[in-house]
């Protein structure tokens, strides 16, 4: 019944549609994102402006909420903790995961399996890390009085119940989980190293040690980087660690700004306070993410 | 790298030498990554004499499996005392649908944004590649006003409702990395053919796309599973899942400490994840590394 013409029009629309098609697929999820990450990041950023306590109040009265965060000695400890926690995590996970996957390149014969051994806390939650940990390091049970009954009668490794000492423990247990996975990166990337320059600089009578120091280690400069800032992340969401392994103690000498949090917004009904300190964890985590994802998708669009 | 026998330097006493200096490092890594796990496992077997005498790191006298049976049923959490097992179907009912409906929209959803070539499509992928850093302390408040909207507040499908949101993210971009790297001829082709974009994506790209769906659910499985902050913050009693029923089994003051059944809880709720990963860790290791070369 229609003509060629209508006929074109339709296909035009059909057409339209099609072209369209991906990016009314791709809107639902997309508004759900702007919706629940950066609307949500917004509400808790107008509520820090607040002095909502057990119920959310629209009532913006300025930063009195951060300096009330700033004045406090939770606060003080917290974040504190956070500098010590992060740096000496991101450090030795580092330096233990490559370590590990320089040693497992050198032709071992049993890679699969002692890879599996070293990546399998990855698999586990932190909770259960916190668990185990927290069951080992008591000093009343655990691997102390176990060593002074074996007879070294001096040993003393009371760090969990130690004002001064129990965020080291938390870095103990977060490094045994994440070194295996920072091992898993490098020697991914190691894999991909072109041989010719390794045979070349073998020939030329360079060591092993120095090959690797010199040739090898630098040019995976990118997997340093992509590890540093994933570690260094997760440093500042970490959370249920220290739930399971020290609950934040003694007192709250082990406690980092995601459990003042959670302490602040659903313990103690100061959800202004808490929204404060989530977003100061938020701008901590954007300091490290922000520049990183810049300088990743510029390079993908010029490279 | 080339053979290390040809190598100059790479025969004799130093060769050796080196070599049982790597295998003495290797050996003492791997003792102390298996060494909680060993800590845990033979713990759970013994009895609270046993444990009370002090032996941490001795092997138990004899295969005591009582601890498990009260973990899984008996041990008391909160004011009801049927064990972990009703929290356990807890997280799996958390788990299966978080884990399929995120991962079926990340694949639609993902291969959608590996077609956008406008402007402006690199900001939708910067804005969901910043998605998956957040720290979620920053959307917990927010949250669970809207779950109590919702009428989903303190239920699993509160939970599952969240875990499914912040899931998509990651899920969208497996599948667009994925994608991207798909000969751009097969879709041409199929285009000439007059495959329209559901078409492509059901008979061409999604039967391509088998190692990065096994990826995704592994990643988003283990994830949900190992969950606690969400747990913790819009659940509470009956409706709490596994690792939040396990931090509560473990700091209970209450009782007499038991812990051997402290460890076999923890063994309990670490099963799943750890199955998993014995079984499909090539899989997981691609999903964590997929973390670190998005882009």
């Amino acid at each position: 019944m229609s003509n060629p013409r209508q006929r074109k029009q339709q296909m035009s629309v059909l057409d339209r549609l099609q072209r369209y098609l991906p990016q009314l697929v791709v809107a639902p999820p997309f508004l759900l994102l702007v919706f629940f990450v950066y609307g949500f990041i917004a509400w808790t950023g107008i509520i820090s402006l607040t002095d909502s306590r057990m119920l959310p109040s629209f009532d913006i009265q300025g930063f009195q909420q951060y300096a009330r965060l700033f004045a406090m000695d939770r606060w003080d400890v917290a974040f504190h903790n956070l500098l010590i926690f992060g740096s000496l995590y991101v450090l030795f996970a580092l330096m233990i995961g490559c370590l590990l996957a320089v040693l497992l390149d050198q032709h071992i014969r049993a890679e699969g399996a002692l890879r599996t051994i070293y990546l399998y806390p990855m698999a586990i939650s932190f909770i259960v890390t916190g668990t185990a940990w927290k069951w080992i390091l008591n000093p009343s049970l655990g691997i102390e009085s176990y060593m002074q009954k074996l007879g070294w009668e001096s040993f003393q490794f009371d760090w969990i119940v130690n004002r001064d000492m129990a965020i080291y423990v938390v870095v103990i247990a977060a490094v045994w989980q994440a070194s295996g996975f920072v091992m898993a990166l490098f020697l991914s990337a190691l894999r991909t190293v072109d041989e010719d320059i390794i045979r070349a600089a073998h020939l030329d009578g360079a060591s092993t040690t120095r090959i690797y120091i010199g040739i090898i280690l630098p040019s995976l400069r990118p997997v340093f980087l992509s590890a540093f800032v994933i570690l260094a992340h997760l440093s500042i969401k970490s959370f249920d660690l220290v739930v399971a392994l020290t609950n934040g103690g003694p007192g709250y000498s082990s406690t980092l700004p995601a459990n003042f949090m959670y302490e602040m917004a659903f313990r103690r009904n100061q959800i202004g306070l808490g929204a404060a300190s989530a977003m100061m964890m938020l701008a901590t985590v954007a300091a490290i993410i922000v520049p990183y994802l810049y300088s990743e998708l510029r390079a993908k669009h010029h490279g | 790298m080339a053979e290390p026998k040809t190598l100059p330097g790479a025969n004799g006493k130093r060769y050796l030498l080196g070599r049982v200096f790597i295998w003495s490092l290797l050996l003492i890594a791997a003792v102390l990554y298996l060494g909680p796990i060993y800590v845990v496992l033979s713990t759970s077997l013994k009895d609270l004499a046993e444990i009370r005498a002090g032996a941490l790191l001795d092997l138990p006298h004899e295969m005591n499996f009582a601890p498990w049976r009260e973990a899984w049923s008996q041990a008391c959490i909160g004011v009801r005392c049927d064990g972990l097992q009703p929290y356990f179907m807890n997280s799996v009912i958390m788990s299966v649908p978080s884990v399929v409906i995120s991962t079926l929209i990340g694949a639609l959803s993902g291969y959608a944004l590996s077609l956008f070539h406008f402007r402006g499509a690199n900001i939708i992928f910067a804005l969901m590649l910043f998605g998956c850093f957040i720290p979620f302390q920053i959307v917990i408040l927010p949250m669970a006003q809207t779950l109590g909207y919702l009428g989903i507040a303190n239920s699993i499908t509160g939970l599952i409702v969240v875990h499914t949101i912040y899931g998509i993210s990651f899920t969208t971009l497996f599948f667009r990395n994925y994608y991207v790297s798909v000969p751009q001829e097969l879709v041409r082709a199929a285009t000439m053919d007059g495959a329209g974009f559901f078409r492509i994506f059901w008979h061409i790209m999604l039967p391509l796309a088998l190692p990065i769906i096994v990826v995704s659910v592994i990643w988003q499985f283990t994830q949900v599973w190992n969950e606690f902050l969400f747990g913790a913050s819009f659940t509470s009693g009956g409706s709490q899942p596994v690792t939040v029923a396990l931090n509560n089994l473990i700091n209970s003051t209450t009782s007499v400490k038991q812990y051997n059944v402290d460890m076999a809880a923890a063994l309990i709720a670490a099963a799943p994840t750890l199955v998993v990963y014995i079984i499909a860790g090539r899989f997981f290791v691609r999903g964590l590394t997929a973390g670190a070369v998005k882009g």
